[in-house]
């Protein structure tokens, strides 16, 4: 098992002559919940993707889990799309059952569990869903896995701020941070704060900044959305 | 359900172990007494893992709290250690509260008398 579960070495990324990552250098450590933080279209997104194995890199390499990252690294890594990616004409029930079909780490007694704990009717229609619900169920699709990397793209976004304290509780609950990592991308970040171990801060497709948390607040006394401004002010 | 909230310009670790410490001195938390799982404080609290597992950590280190193999964290039964902590947080409030008062330019002497003054009022009247 390798120190780092991602590495970017001098990684650019560009979309019809478009750059989004330009040159960025990383790696990621076991264990931990991270935070990609950076306004819109600053590469978060992107980053994630190249993890996931869903696009490649134009220029230098990305490293998960010791492997390049492609189709195959699906059964590593736990992707949960900004996009609704849900079936509208299956139930709850029966999109869990897909899952637990797709992957093979799939986990289906968590499952119930968070399943209770979300308060989730399980013959519910995913179309009959609140968008709060469908944003649980994407979550508990999410933390089912026992996957050793969880990338999660703005898994509180446009939700209000009960469905996002449940959201941030089941990841603290069900996460096993001695086998797996978070990598998640957010705005929402006062929130998630008390919930992270490192950050890192993103802007016009370069890191600005990486640093814990809790180090933060200890050598600099800020906040971390004071850090970011002043990151990003750079 | 709602998570206690923390001020953000600090650490959380050292948050919580503090309102351990303010627990422990209340008595609400007591000598020997079994601390929450890592998960289930985590939970708790609302925050990561890995800062509690510091706060248990910590409180190892200033021996307020132990850990035993395979069943968790407890509240030491030195309860010398115990009493000393309540020492050291009484002198903590008492040096901030003698700074400030220093500061706006207040004599030994007054700060005395005032304090005397409020305690009996509080003793007489319960304000």
């Amino acid at each position: 098992m390798t120190e780092h579960i991602v590495s970017f070495s001098q990684v650019t990324k560009r979309y019809l002559g478009k750059l989004a990552l330009n040159n960025v250098s990383f790696q990621l450590p076991r264990g931990r919940i991270i935070a990609l933080v950076g306004p819109n279209g600053s590469g978060k997104s992107t980053i994630l993707k190249l993890i996931a194995g869903l696009v490649r890199p134009s220029q230098g390499s990305v490293t998960v889990c010791g492997k390049k990252p492609g189709r195959r690294i699906a059964g590593e890594v736990a992707y949960l799309s900004e996009l609704d990616a849900l079936y509208p004409f299956f139930t709850v029930e029966e999109t869990i059952n897909f899952n637990a079909g797709l992957f093979a780490d799939f986990d289906h007694q968590k499952a119930q569990e968070i399943l209770h704990f979300m308060q989730l009717e399980p013959d519910k229609k995913v179309r009959h869903l609140s968008k709060g619900n469908r944003g649980r169920l994407k979550i508990l699709l999410a933390l089912s896995r026992r996957a050793p990397l969880l990338l999660l793209d703005e898994p509180l976004a446009g939700l209000d701020p009960l469905v996002r304290d449940s959201i941030i509780k089941s990841m603290i609950s069900y996460l096993d941070l001695r086998e797996q990592t978070v990598l998640m991308s957010t705005h929402e970040v006062s929130e998630v704060e008390p919930a992270l171990d490192l950050v890192i801060s993103l802007s016009n497709g370069q890191i600005k900044g990486m640093e814990e948390v809790e180090r933060i607040r200890e050598q600099y006394g800020l906040s971390l959305v004071d850090w970011m401004k002043e990151t990003l002010a750079k | 359900m709602m998570s206690q909230t923390f001020n953000n310009t600090q650490p959380i670790y050292l948050q919580m172990v503090r309102r351990i410490c303010l627990q422990v001195v209340r008595g609400e938390l007591k000598a020997g007494d079994k601390l929450p799982s890592v998960r289930e404080m985590a939970v708790q609290n609302g925050v990561n893992p890995n800062t509690v597992q510091r706060v248990y950590t910590e409180l190892e280190r200033l021996a307020i709290a132990e850990t035993r193999r395979g069943l968790g964290s407890y509240i030491t039964e030195d309860e010398e250690r115990l009493k000393r902590l309540r020492e050291d947080l009484k002198n903590e409030q008492i040096d901030t509260f003698i700074k400030d008062m220093s500061e706006m330019g207040f004599s030994a002497e007054e700060i005395l008398d005032g304090v005397r003054q409020k305690l009996l009022i509080t003793k007489a009247g319960r304000v």
